[in-house]
């Protein structure tokens, strides 16, 4: 594919992505209120939460707080850039992280405690999704190395002819165990609850107030669309019918997400850890020796 | 209306109510009233919250906490006393440790009266904060303090 197309494609990503990102969040909000019996906000829902956000005073703990959660911010968008634009799959795997660390820092940064174990709690998190975020991509190189000679370019994965899904199955059934630490949903909302009164009150968001949480708003909305696009590459076989394949998985993938946060009470950082790991190690460590079986 | 009316998210706090005003302030968020259509959330945080719900009379003891609680709560912000022991202290008014309403101690927009209040009362009580709270916005933008 032509450079300027998948120039084209993060360009589009950058600009779109919000909406799209508000409107999945939007459904997301209708269609948990049904679950529980109630009407539910209109879908607009979000877009008037961050337009308000923008609209109050700030009260920043500290001058440093805002920079990293615009780092946040822009290391989220640049990740998602690169991973539309078919940029390497390894070095979206860091940067995704890199974005990760500042929200940490950010949450570090005050002297709130429940921010501080909230903080805590996002590390543990990330330990646990981590290392299957990893074999993900290590998974996709050994699946290009069939016949491509091995490849982490993203654009190469999306156009091989072969289903990712098939030889993968197993990293995929262990990432989407994975994307619910990642989408903070319920069982695994350690750090950050959607929902009110938890016990460390908002968690790593305690102290965000006005502007700063707005952008950490946009930020789920930038980094959800991409979750969804990683779970559509599973399918993708350079033609149309994998990339409707793609997105039909990605949305049926959310709408279980959202089963499962409405269907599961929130436990604690260690089974996190222990489903987290046992995902990778068996999932995802037992899929990359089948592909190397068939290397 | 702006996105500040249609996004009023609330801090709930029992200041020292006997639980039945806070019991019916939880009453509106469940499938019956479901405050949420109208965008209201039940934040535990004061950072992020517009509109702050006080049930019970305030007393010696939480004074404080109820100042530092409005204080942390970013403008335009809006105060709504739930129940008959917030608006001035009910039946506990004569008691040693007891100061009176929420006006005692934080400047209160909206009143909603009731022992309990009900919550078809409290949801209209928030609806008059949102309209107080709409006025505050439009008087910072005035300003251009925001």
């Amino acid at each position: 594919m032509d450079d300027w197309i998948l120039l084209l494609c993060a360009i589009i990503f950058v600009a779109l992505a919000p909406f799209a990102g508000c409107l999945l969040s939007g459904v997301d909000r209708k269609i948990s209120a049904r679950m529980q019996g109630r009407r539910g906000p209109p879908l607009s829902q979000p877009w008037h939460d961050v337009r308000k956000l923008l609209a109050k005073d700030n009260n920043a703990p500290n001058r440093f707080q805002d920079f990293y959660v615009a780092c946040y911010l822009i290391w989220i968008i640049v990740t998602g850039a690169m991973f539309f634009a078919g940029m390497d799959l390894l070095l979206v795997v860091f940067t995704l992280i890199l974005a990760e660390v500042f929200l940490v820092l950010a949450a570090y940064c005050s002297g709130s405690p429940f921010a501080q174990v909230g903080a805590q709690r996002e590390i543990y998190v990330a330990m646990a999704y981590e290392p299957m975020v990893l074999l993900m991509a290590i998974g996709f190189y050994l699946f290009m190395g069939a016949d491509d000679g091995g490849s982490f370019r993203v654009i190469d994965i999306a156009e091989s002819s072969d289903m990712a899904i098939i030889p993968m199955l197993g990293i995929f059934i262990g990432f989407v165990i994975i994307l619910t630490m990642k989408l903070r949903k319920s069982p695994f909302d350690l750090s950050m609850s959607h929902h009110a009164h938890q016990d460390i009150v908002r968690g790593v968001a305690t102290e965000f107030s006005g502007r700063t949480y707005a952008m950490m708003e946009v930020s789920h909305w930038y980094e959800n669309i991409m979750l969804l696009g990683m779970v559509a590459l599973f399918f993708q076989n350079g033609e149309w019918t994998g990339f409707i394949l793609g997105m039909v998985v990605a949305i049926l993938v959310y709408l279980l997400e959202i089963w499962l946060d409405n269907g599961f009470a929130r436990m604690k950082w260690q089974t996190a850890l222990k489903t987290g790991w046992v995902a990778a190690l068996i999932l995802g460590l037992g899929n990359i020796a089948v592909l190397l079986v068939i290397a | 209306m702006s996105s500040t009316s249609k996004s009023p998210w609330i801090l709930h706090y029992d200041a020292s109510s006997c639980n039945g005003c806070d019991i019916e302030v939880l009453a509106c968020l469940t499938p019956l009233y479901d405050a949420e259509r109208f965008g209201v959330i039940n934040t535990g945080d004061p950072k992020q919250a517009d509109i702050f719900l006080i049930t019970g009379s305030v007393n010696d003891q939480n004074k404080n906490v109820v100042r530092q609680l409005y204080d942390q709560m970013p403008e335009p912000k809006v105060v709504v006393a739930v129940g008959i022991c917030a608006c001035n202290g009910g039946i506990f008014r004569d008691c040693y440790n007891i100061l009176g309403g929420a006006d005692t101690v934080i400047p209160v927009d909206v009143y909603v009266p009731g022992c309990a209040a009900r919550p078809e009362s409290i949801i209209d009580g928030i609806v008059k904060g949102v309209a107080v709270l709409e006025e505050k916005r439009a008087l910072m933008k005035k300003e251009g303090r925001k």
